[in-house]
């Protein structure tokens, strides 16, 4: 159960494949237009729900409660090698040339 | 018809509300509209707008000369050339991007014109931007960002994007690929009645006025000469209008424009597939030609950011050389800064090369770097997403397939587009074959396209357009 006034994601549907405009490219129109919203529930709910959340702008918004507590975990990726053969070619380049 | 066609049909009554500006009022000829009107009727001075700037955190941002990069430029130069690099570090701005400049005006219009809040269509810096300044003047805030592909996965620098907005105190609403960003933006805004913070309306671009005038201040202050050419990472245009249209209004000589994109050429911009595929999320060709060829594709009725009025010269560089020039910006320089931000950068590298030692040529911006906009972060999610990595000659990089690292500082070079083809397109644009152009709109097509009116007329006649013409 997540308690109401919980900070969380939901997500919801703009349009459905078939409401899309002929204008775009057949493999975007081939999907839904998805749309993800963070606010507090105003209700308790549990996750999949069908749920209505306050945002900070004072909207009240419904979709599916998919995460509560959202946070980031974007970060510097892995480690990519080339990276430092590149520094390595121009500190080379700057002292040797 | 269904919400989306009902939404868009109420465009321009709603665009009319939301940003304060009565276009059609500027409309004349069959094509054409005053230009100049839009932004002499907001009656703001160069100096007020620096005032504004100054007050809340924007602006005065330092000039830097790239000795090092330099040096290494002059390297693979001809005796006698490499002109000087410098810098100007805008991400040292509040939010850390030029696009606070922009979005600096736009919330004190915001304010002034009691407004509670506004919304901004961006997953781009624009949106900290935005959320930065709206949080100093005590204004709502809403982003909308196209951020995730339909299997949900995010492009990282977006995701970083959206943090800052919140961090600003923004509401970040994400969705996933398509060009119906702008639907939604519409039906935000006549659900909040709040202020549409365009990119593409005059506020948008007045707040970059200030950046050219800088550059030009600050280069004779260090130097005591005025920079050769000055070079714009452009996409949607305005960027490179407001910079320009800065130096314009303080100098008279002759520093030249030149505009600077990634090379994403055969990716669409609306494909799902192709969207977590491409390394640059702005300042690429995917943008850049589009807007420059039609600027009213933008959010509002008539764009003030038109790209083709004062551009001089357009080059592309590729993905994997204005990674390699991130790198060098931090390992030659100490200055560590986002990838996008330093297209321009890769391009100065190259273009130096053909200017005297004693000529400068200014990189006007620079923007912030960390999680997720990182050129690691970057290029560990293009390896995910499938794109190969590897050393060799950058021009025979495909966007979407492959990053190519260059094997030698040697093999950077900006490849020139055709301005006259560029131009071409953007007259197709704007006319029709069942429109009779007068005048009027011949001469705006020549202001259109910075060319002359026998250029404008040769065109019109290859598109077999009719006209009337009197000297």
């Amino acid at each position: 159960m997540i308690k109401k006034g919980t900070w969380v994601q939901i997500k919801s549907i703009l349009l459905y494949a078939d409401q899309r405009p002929n204008n775009i490219p057949e493999v975007t129109r081939q999907v839904p237009l998805n749309c993800w919203v963070k606010g507090r529930l105003i209700r308790d709910a549990e996750i999949g729900d069908t749920v209505i959340v306050l945002t900070v702008t004072g909207r009240f918004v419904s979709g599916t409660l998919e995460i509560a507590h959202p946070t980031y975990s974007h970060n510097y990726g892995d480690f990519v090698p080339e990276l430092m053969h590149v520094r390595d070619i121009i500190i080379c380049e700057r002292d040797r040339l | 018809m269904n919400e989306y066609k009902e939404t868009l049909s109420r465009r321009n009554e709603i665009m009319k509300a939301s940003v304060g500006i009565d276009y059609d009022k500027y409309e004349y000829g069959n094509i054409a509209f005053d230009y100049e009107g839009l932004f002499s009727d907001l009656g703001y001075t160069i100096k007020q707008i620096r005032d504004i700037q100054l007050q809340y955190g924007v602006g005065a941002t330092p000039l830097k000369e790239l000795r090092n990069i330099t040096e290494l430029s002059r390297k693979f130069s001809n005796p006698g050339y490499g002109a000087r690099i410098f810098i100007k570090d805008e991400a040292l701005n509040d939010s850390g991007s030029f696009k606070a400049r922009r979005a600096s005006i736009a919330c004190y219009q915001a304010k002034q014109l009691g407004f509670v809040g506004v919304v901004v269509a961006t997953s781009g810096n624009y949106g900290a931007a935005v959320a930065s300044q709206a949080a100093k003047h005590g204004l709502k805030c809403i982003v909308i960002q196209e951020c995730y592909d339909s299997n949900g996965i995010g492009q990282p620098e977006i995701i970083e994007k959206a943090r800052a907005c919140e961090a600003y105190g923004a509401e970040v609403i994400q969705l996933s690929v398509g060009p119906e960003l702008f639907f939604m933006t519409l039906k935000i805004l006549e659900e909040t009645n709040y202020f549409n913070a365009s990119l593409y309306s005059p506020y948008g671009i007045l707040g970059i006025e200030t950046l050219g005038v800088e550059l030009i201040e600050d280069c004779l202050k260090l130097t005591g000469i005025l920079p050769h050419s000055v070079i714009c990472t452009n996409a949607g245009g305005g960027n490179l209008t407001g910079t320009a249209r800065g130096i314009k209004a303080v100098t008279d000589e002759d520093v030249k424009i030149i505009g600077a994109s990634v090379n994403l050429k055969g990716l669409h911009m609306a494909s799902d597939f192709d969207f977590n595929r491409k390394s640059f999320t702005t300042g690429h060709t995917g943008f850049g030609i589009p807007f420059m060829t039609n600027p009213d594709r933008s959010d509002v009725p008539r764009s003030a950011a038109r790209p083709l009025r004062y551009i001089d010269r357009y080059v592309t560089v590729n993905q994997g050389e204005v990674f390699y020039m991130t790198e060098a910006l931090v390992a030659l320089e100490g200055i560590e800064r986002g990838p996008a931000g330093n297209v321009s950068l890769a391009a100065a590298f190259s273009l130096a090369q053909e200017l005297p030692e004693d000529e400068i040529i200014i990189v006007q911006e620079t923007e912030y770097t960390g999680a997720g906009k990182h050129h690691q972060a970057q290029l560990s999610f293009a390896r995910q997403m499938g794109i190969e990595i590897k050393f060799g000659d950058p021009q025979t990089e495909i966007p979407g397939k492959s990053i190519i690292l260059p094997k030698s500082s040697k093999m950077i070079k900006a490849i020139n587009l055709d301005l006259d083809h560029i131009r071409k397109t953007l007259i197709r644009n704007l006319t029709s074959e069942n429109i009779t152009l007068t005048k009027v709109d011949i001469d705006f097509l020549v202001d259109e396209t910075n060319s002359s009116p026998q250029f404008v007329i040769n065109t019109l006649d290859e598109l077999k357009r009719r006209y009337v013409w009197t000297e």
